[in-house]
């Protein structure tokens, strides 16, 4: 941890971590706190300048801007990180199987990571967000519920996410598994299970929080195209994508309504970044 | 040589084949169907009128059948007709295609003559500002939604200065091409930033990788001079990875054009798949998504193949 603090552009993608974080975590005592909130409609006030009632202005149908990107920053980090975990833990569990069964599974489990691998990500994540949920037969008031809705694109990014984890998880297995401890744990009579998650699991962790923290930039990046697209997070609940997609249309008049949300993906997203190379050169002191 | 790209043609086949049924499955899980949708279109329409419709597009029958009624037309060279477009599918794909070529070649083109001179310089310089400076540039253009930057790009340079269009391919009326040229400066260089971060990240460390290892001193030892080592020698190992790894990633460029061309309303593929998924429209769907997963497979199967012909290590292994 010190070793990752000394790295300067690292310790500053920690610090605006750590702010973001506090400022969503927050962000309902400070709407209440400035008088603002995300979903006010103030058709009086469209596309307001920014004043004390409103400190960024207001949107196109007069909701207060800054709300929206507090509440959208709980959206946009929720998902970050949610879908990086369900990821993490999927290809984890992949490249576990794989690396420690060998064999036939290995085979097929790495045949399926190439196949995912070669799927055009964008068109596909497409066509999984237009799927109807409800002729899978999932009951449609949880859908329609905003947890419903995120958690669905949580599932859909996870789907083609867990690739890279599965792979660096299958490479460290494969060269952990030659040595001698795992031979004693197995002939002491410990099943294939026990040895994966107490034996191999802990020496494969470094490069899956490595790869987890650098995919959780990438994620918000997804989600944020797919909102932008209409096919991520759902109005009138905020994200920043799917803020920007209301700001095309008022690039002339209201250019701030477009800033604002894409400078907050870009730093979230280059701190993620960031502390993951600064992870990645703290773990593995070869490449500095 | 012969028998691992026999290998991999047939495992892109099996993805493709896979893929297409997987989408097919898909679609029939979209909300509505293409009759539904004409029918909510003309109040006209009887409950028989709905009826002969889906039978006429085959569409009372089971997803089943009707995958392999189209798998056998398309393995046959007809990918149906486009509903929404109201021609043939190859018909319809063909301008679109063309768009989306001409913004990926521009913008690679670009991004490349920008992003290796400066791998190789910061790789040079590595530790020094130049590399800071170049790197911090490389991490702040992968950071970038490439969607916002391109809405960044309109608001300077077609809302503020006025200097180009926002969108579209051509001008209605003229065409030309430096119409065309002028429309395309824009997308291109949105894209073209957002690439200069990735190739420039993967030169550096290429080069660097390469001026570590132990003939680059035998190379000096023997008397050659910098710029000769670092050209010819350093430059032309560093270039494998690199090239296997632009291959590779044409998927991932692919997809970030699909985004671009809709902020700037960009007449390619991108808008054509959005259009044909919202619109039910399968046929054009289908056709053009396997086009996106052809290339994408085209790209790691050229990845694996440069990669043998250019280094020899491997192609005598």
């Amino acid at each position: 941890m010190r070793r990752l603090l000394r790295h300067p552009p690292a310790a500053f993608g920690a610090i605006v971590l750590l702010l973001l974080t506090a400022l969503a975590l927050a962000a309902q005592p400070l709407q209440a706190l400035l008088g603002i909130d995300a979903e006010t409609l103030d058709l009086a006030a469209q596309l307001a300048p920014a004043s004390s009632g409103h400190p960024l202005g207001t949107d196109e149908v007069g909701r207060d801007l800054l709300a929206r990107l507090l509440s959208g920053s709980q959206v946009s980090l929720a998902i970050g990180l949610s879908t990086a975990l369900v990821a993490a833990l999927l290809g984890t569990l992949v490249g576990l199987l794989a690396g420690y069964r060998g064999g036939t599974v290995d085979a097929l489990l790495m045949r399926l990571t190439d196949g995912v691998i070669a799927l055009p990500l964008l068109p596909l994540l497409i066509v999984l967000s237009a799927v109807d949920p409800a002729k899978l037969g999932l009951p449609a008031e949880v859908l329609r519920s905003p947890g419903g809705g995120l958690a669905r694109t949580v599932v859909i990014i996870a789907l083609v996410g867990w690739t890279t984890v599965a792979r660096l998880v299958r490479a460290a297995t494969l060269s952990v598994k030659s040595h001698e401890f795992i031979r004693a744990a197995e002939a002491l009579g410990a099943g294939p299970a026990r040895i994966m998650i107490r034996h191999l699991l802990p020496n494969v962790v470094s490069p899956v929080i490595v790869a987890t923290t650098l995919s959780v930039g990438n994620i918000i990046l997804l989600e944020s195209a797919l909102s932008f697209l209409g096919l991520g997070v759902q109005p009138p609940l905020p994200s920043w994508g799917n803020m920007l997609s209301g700001a095309l249309d008022l690039l002339g008049s209201a250019p701030m309504l477009a800033v604002w949300p894409g400078l907050m993906i870009f730093l979230t997203v280059l701190s993620f970044n960031l502390v993951g190379d600064g992870l990645q050169r703290s773990l593995d002191p070869r490449r500095s | 040589m012969i028998r691992p790209l026999l290998l991999r043609l047939a495992q892109a086949a099996l993805v493709l084949l896979v893929m297409s049924f997987l989408v097919y499955g898909l679609m029939g899980l979209m909300p509505g169907d293409p009759i539904q949708l004409m029918a909510a279109g003309s109040p006209t329409m009887t409950a028989e009128d709905v009826a002969r419709l889906k039978a006429v597009y085959g569409i009372d029958r089971p997803l089943v059948d009707r995958y392999w009624h189209w798998l056998a037309g398309a393995l046959g060279g007809d990918l149906g007709f486009s509903r929404l477009s109201a021609q043939p599918v190859a018909e319809a794909l063909g301008p679109p295609l063309r768009n989306t070529v001409a913004l990926m070649t521009c913008s690679l083109c670009l991004a490349l003559l920008l992003a290796l001179p400066a791998g190789v310089a910061a790789a040079l310089k590595a530790g020094r500002p130049l590399d800071y400076a170049l790197n911090l540039t490389a991490f702040a253009a992968i950071s970038l939604p490439v969607f916002w930057l391109g809405l960044v790009l309109i608001m300077i340079f077609a809302v503020g200065l006025a200097w180009l269009p926002a969108s579209g391919v051509e001008t209605v009326g003229d065409g030309g091409g430096g119409d065309r040229l002028r429309h395309l400066a824009l997308p291109v260089a949105a894209l073209a930033l957002a690439g200069f971060g990735h190739y420039m990240r993967y030169m550096r460390s290429a080069m660097i990788n390469a001026l570590s290892q132990d003939w680059i001193r035998t190379a000096r030892a023997k008397g050659l001079s910098w710029p000769q080592v670092v050209l010819g020698h350093a430059l032309r190992n560093a270039m494998i990875p690199v090239v296997t790894i632009l291959a590779l990633d044409l998927g991932t460029l692919f997809s970030g054009v699909l985004v671009t061309e809709t902020v700037f309303a960009y007449p390619g593929m991108g808008k054509l798949i959005y259009d044909a998924v919202m619109g039910n429209d399968y046929n054009l769907a289908l056709a053009a998504l396997m086009l996106a997963t052809a290339l994408t497979l085209a790209g790691s199967m050229l990845a694996d193949l440069l990669y043998r012909l250019l280094d020899p290590r491997i192609r005598h292994a």
